[in-house]
């Protein structure tokens, strides 16, 4: 625009003008596959979604019923008790997680230490696995038979094998360690990254003024990393409320819908048990509001004073 | 006092790294040893691979589900970069308020899970089915069509072009470069680090993805690696050696990715968040 402004000659703004119009409408170009892909996979799906809420019935013969499926969903007690999992997936894990992908990348980030690139290839490496992959092993080591019931047999720390899977409440524990398993370094990662970013005077500043490692980690580290620690904590809450993957394989939902969850959940009124396409669309926006309501809460919790 | 903390970190680093490592040794030596074996918890390796690899293709349709998780994969990570590369450049390169607005939009779409699109989707998927049976229900392209194209890789894209020196295309415009030929002939062979990163993040969710062709998928010869395995792992008497090596084979391509363009993908990984 400042080449057109400049230029003396009128001709030749005139001729340019053209094609940066044409320019204009290629830039346009390069984004609507996208676009249309996106609106076409994400937009409409949500919005038939939505219209498929209030509709009930079997494969085709769908009817209109109102707000029919939304007194159910309050009324079913699975759908509230995978409701109740889920959450307590997510403020188990999520916070211990967040807290020891943090704890583990200070460790790393420490100038003097060695092997630093072999301790984090090894922590993350468990990222690369699939979910199926992963959750299939977690089920055989900690199945009655498994291998850590025979190892905490043979250490004597206990004398009868734990039900890990077939108890209601050590099945949960395995979900979670699987969970926290698969993703700690994932977060790490970041965490590192961020942490390079922190310019080495402020720390050393806070040292010659006589700041403790933990008061550092607290008044510099942690303020310093808020955007990143919001990112992860968002990302990883929005993963656990989609958990569906581990908690199929390693559990298959049970004992008696101990662990199953919302995703689960869905999935099993829609193919698994007689089909039920509009309630499933209805137990769908629950997820949505869940991960809306909890988005709102950390955004909170996080942008208080600085943003 | 630097001496003990350095001990204490180190101790920490490798009981974590011990614990991250242990899941995947023991699926290595599973691999080698015949299921009593694995369930009395040695943790040597043996000497039954080749048995349990024997017994895998013969009892399941290893072969294929290989050949189908590669055709998907391979298709999904060349669309994907393709179509999100085009998206990123043109909202940066082209910037208005306009495209900024529409931008904004689709990164909402991060927000939406999946599990509330699967049965509209699947539904969707039903209707074409009727009228082009190719790119229906139970077809490679059902699965690779809805996750082709996500925000994620736009978003990732975008940023990338942030640091992409901008006045050689002004350049390549005077030497009679089309704006395509611009983005082929010199914004691609620039940016490949970018396009590293980004093609190893899609070919690995693609390779692991498992609700989609689970809900897609139906017959047994259209099945992916990862609804092999979870099949082979819900089965009442499990054959553990043999399944080890499933997942072996399965795990092979993602951690060999990993491994060989390590620095590309965290990169990438760390891009994304700047």
């Amino acid at each position: 625009m400042q080449f057109i402004k400049a230029d003396p000659s009128i001709r030749l703004a005139k001729q340019k003008r053209n094609p940066r119009l044409k320019s204009a409408l290629i830039g346009w170009a390069f984004i609507t596959l996208a676009t249309v892909m996106i609106g076409l996979f994400y937009f409409y799906p949500m919005v038939q979604a939505l219209i498929l809420s209030f509709k009930s019935g079997t494969g085709v013969r769908l009817q209109f019923v109102g707000f029919d499926n939304y007194i159910r969903l309050f009324k079913d007690p699975v759908f509230l008790t995978t409701v109740k999992n889920t959450v307590i997936y997510l403020i188990i894990q999520v916070p211990i997680m967040i807290l020891l992908a943090l704890f583990l990348s200070v460790l790393l980030n420490t100038k003097s230490l060695k092997l630093k690139g072999f301790f984090r290839t090894a922590i993350f490496l468990p990222s690369v696995t699939s979910l199926v992959a992963y959750s299939v092993i977690f089920k055989y080591l900690f199945s009655l038979d498994g291998f850590i019931n025979n190892m905490l047999i043979k250490l004597a720390i206990i004398s009868e094998p734990i039900q890990w899977l077939t108890d209601p409440f050590w099945a949960k524990i395995v979900i979670i360690i699987a969970i926290t398993w698969r993703w700690t370094g994932y977060n790490m990662i970041f965490f590192l990254s961020g942490l390079q970013n922190i310019d080495e005077s402020i720390y050393e500043a806070a040292k010659i003024d006589g700041a403790s490692s933990f008061r550092q980690f607290c008044k510099i580290t942690i303020p310093m990393m808020k955007p990143i620690i919001l990112f992860t904590t968002i990302t990883s809450t929005i993963g656990t409320l989609q958990l569906f993957d581990e908690v199929m394989n390693i559990t298959a939902g049970g004992p008696a819908n101990a662990t199953m969850t919302i995703s689960q959940y869905i999935y099993n009124l829609s193919f698994k048990y007689t089909p039920d396409f509009g309630y499933a669309a209805t137990v769908s926006y629950a997820i949505v509001v869940l991960i809306i309501f909890f988005s709102i809460i950390q955004f909170k919790v996080a942008g208080d004073k600085n943003d | 006092m630097t001496n003990l903390k350095h001990l204490f970190s180190y101790i920490v680093l490798i009981i974590a790294s011990a614990i991250s490592i242990f899941p995947f040794l023991w699926m290595v030596v599973s691999s080698t040893n015949k299921s009593v074996e694995v369930t009395k918890g040695t943790l040597l390796p043996g000497s039954s691979f080749m048995e349990n690899l024997n017994k895998l293709i013969e009892t399941t349709n290893l072969g294929t589900a290989l050949i189908n998780s590669a055709i998907i994969s391979i298709s999904t990570t060349i669309l994907a970069i393709l179509i999100s590369s085009l998206a990123g450049y043109g909202f940066e390169i082209y910037k208005s308020k306009a495209k900024d607005t529409v931008f904004n939009i689709l990164l909402l779409s991060m927000m939406i899970p999946f599990a509330a699109l699967m049965v509209p989707l699947f539904q969707m998927f039903g209707t074409i089915s009727q009228i082009f049976p190719a790119i229906g229900i139970d077809t490679p392209a059902a699965v690779i069509l809805p996750t082709v194209t996500t925000a994620f890789l736009i978003f990732f894209f975008r940023q990338s072009t942030k640091m992409f020196p901008k006045d050689i295309l002004e350049a390549g415009r005077i030497d009679g470069l089309t704006e395509l030929g611009l983005f082929f002939r010199i914004y691609v062979p620039t940016m490949k680090t970018s396009y590293a990163a980004a093609a190893i993040i899609t070919f690995m969710g693609s390779w692991n993805s498992y609700l989609w062709p689970l809900v897609i998928l139906q017959s047994p010869e259209n099945q992916t690696i990862p609804l092999l395995i979870s099949n082979l792992g819900s089965s009442y008497s499990p054959d553990y050696g043999m399944i080890m090596t499933a997942i072996v084979i399965a795990t092979l391509p993602s951690a060999l990715i990993f491994f060989i363009m390590q620095k590309h993908f965290v990169a990438g990984m760390i891009g994304s968040v700047k």
